[in-house]
């Protein structure tokens, strides 16, 4: 599956917090959620993001709480996929569950910058940045989570696995 | 194969005979909790499963206390939500209101978790129940709204880090300040995906209180989970609680350990998280002069009788600073109830404290004590990150009760010794 759109670009442990401040946290609508995504540290993103947009950071990014609303937000404010060095191991989850596609590639966080058109094939972990078809590897997807991703999040994943069952 | 704590925990729920790092198991759950936040995603998850009813009523846990007493009409939505949804299943351990405290506080007061037991929970402080032996972490409300539908949840089994810690405390030294020293010493994400292993004869001096501290923050440094060995403190802790004597787990002589790291206890002193990481750590004596105003003493991670009884002991016969607001959160109505028969109640307001109801309050940014743009906290809470307490200019420091205690009455970051 190709991914294709502008970088969104951010620095190392970006927490969940910043994702999505906790006085957002008394609604649970994707869509609502959305509009206050990144509110305090980027207040044009919201409604700038166009669909199929990327995220690129640093290290440990989605740190912090577990709320899944923190991935929830991103990807209802159109985010298609978030490249970074690391993430956080409760965020991981929470977005593979939601049908939110990681890859993790140092490269590409490093040399990815804000606006640049970016272009990726999530079966291969390759990621091209489009004016100068300059290509970075990420760690392919592991099975698990693209499985997941494959069915269309968790809940359809063990709907399926329990009738196979 | 030698094992870890951690590692035959999960082997015995997944019922396989040994486990290793990096295997993928689906495992079977003591117990589910979810609160007022986290919950309505649960549940719309948990209807969209198909499946009928809770893997087990007795076993799902709600429990309202992120923004209650109800914050506003959207949250008193969410906590309606969460109470019908409890009502309509029947749920044993449903608790708002009076009965309600912190989560993380009522578990283990109510004897809801046991050691060798797996808990699973949709939020990020899950890890406390580690201190009580164990495997306990926080999940997505995706995740826990299809594991109270299963009983089951997929985990990968982690590697462990095991932490020695030798020595005696030195004065005002608790569980607070190692876990932000190791916090420190290792970055927000020196333990990412791996089990903190606490261990030493500093551990086994500590209280209950003190390892349910050190086990909250494991999060903190990225970990899945952290976990302490149950011994007599433990089973004194839980003894009205347990119907049995579980089999206690302890990690193999000639387990395989990812990292051991080993902290003189003796070398730490009081420790202060300046903004905005639970690893920008220094020494209480390397803070310089940090005015406050605000000081909040209390959260998932410091809202004991022990702590309270540890800032009451520093505030006593003192008033907090002029213009400073100190305030106050017991973490369970048990603890509230104790605190007023011991005296610390009088004591704080004598201080000029504000008491609240047991609940996160502003800890997480949410309500009773949000900072203003250019406002500075001391807080005994477990995170500091840009805009946690409130306005994204304002800062909060963390530190342990005693530290907050004192800074309250200085009206800057300062410990006991500087009154």
């Amino acid at each position: 599956m190709k991914i294709e759109g502008k970088v969104w670009k951010f620095g190392d442990d970006i927490d969940t917090d910043l994702i999505i401040p906790a006085r957002f946290l008394n609604v649970s609508d994707g869509a609502e959620l959305a509009k206050s995504c990144f509110a305090d540290l980027r207040p044009d993103f919201a409604k700038s993001v166009s669909s199929g947009d990327i995220i690129v950071a640093g290290r440990n990014f989605g740190c912090g709480s577990s709320r899944e609303h923190a991935p929830l937000a991103i990807k209802e404010a159109g985010i298609a996929l978030i490249i970074a060095e690391s993430f956080a191991r409760i965020f991981y989850r929470n977005a593979f569950n939601i049908g939110l596609p990681l890859i993790e590639s140092q490269d590409a966080a490093k040399e990815l910058s804000d606006g640049d058109e970016a272009c990726v094939e999530l079966s291969t972990g390759i990621i091209e940045r489009v004016r100068d078809v300059k290509r970075f590897e990420g760690n392919a997807i592991p099975l698990f989570m693209a499985e997941l991703i494959g069915a269309g999040g968790l809940v359809e994943y063990t709907r399926k696995k329990k009738m196979r069952q | 194969m030698p094992m870890t704590m951690t590692e035959k925990i999960l082997a015995r729920h997944a019922g396989l005979d040994t486990v290793a790092p990096g295997d993928l198991i689906e495992v079977k759950v003591d117990r589910t909790l979810a609160n007022d936040i986290t919950a309505p995603i649960a549940i719309k998850v948990f209807r969209e499963t198909g499946v009928k009813g809770v893997f087990d009523r007795d076993r799902v846990t709600l429990v309202a206390d992120h923004f209650v007493p109800n914050k506003d009409i959207a949250s008193a939505q969410q906590v309606k939500l969460m109470r019908d949804f409890a009502r309509e299943h029947n749920i044993t351990h449903y608790y708002e209101g009076g009965e309600s405290g912190i989560e993380h506080v009522i578990l283990p007061e109510k004897g809801l978790v046991l050691p060798g037991e797996v808990i699973i929970g949709a939020d990020s402080h899950t890890c406390t129940y580690g201190a009580l032996g164990a495997f306990s972490t926080g999940v997505g409300s995706t995740d826990l709204g299809v594991t109270m539908a299963t009983g089951e949840i997929w985990l990968k089994v982690p590697p462990t880090i095991r932490v020695i810690i030798k020595g005696t405390r030195r004065p005002y030294v608790g569980g607070k300040d190692l876990i932000l020293y190791l916090i420190g010493m290792i970055g927000v994400e020196g333990a990412l995906y791996s089990a903190l292993e606490f261990t030493g004869d500093t551990i086994s001096g500590l209280t209950m209180s003190h390892r349910l501290t050190m086990a909250n923050m494991a999060i903190e440094a990225g970990g899945k989970n952290g976990i302490f060995e149950p011994d007599e403190a433990t089973f004194s802790f839980l003894k009205a609680k347990m119907p049995v004597t579980p089999a206690v787990l302890k990690s193999d002589p000639d387990a395989r350990y990812e990292r051991v790291i080993e902290i003189d206890a003796t070398a730490v002193a009081p420790q202060v998280a300046f903004p905005h990481s639970p690893a920008n750590v220094r020494d209480l004596s390397q803070v310089g002069t940090v005015e406050i105003d605000q000081a909040f003493i209390g959260s998932c991670t410091n809202g004991s009788l022990e702590d309270l009884r540890d800032a009451a002991a520093i505030l006593k016969g003192r008033r907090a600073a002029k213009g400073l607001r100190l305030i106050v959160i017991p973490g369970s109505p048990l603890i509230y109830k104790q605190a007023i028969q011991e005296g610390i109640v009088e004591t704080l307001l004598d201080a000029g404290a504000v008491i609240g109801p047991p609940c996160c309050g502003p800890c997480l940014g949410g309500h009773m004590g949000i900072l203003a743009e250019g406002e500075r906290a001391v807080a005994t809470t477990n995170r500091n990150f840009i805009g946690r307490m409130g306005h994204p200019r304002s800062e909060v420091y963390l530190s342990n009760p005693a530290v907050a205690a004192a800074s309250a009455v200085l009206g800057k970051i300062g410990g006991p010794d500087d009154l």
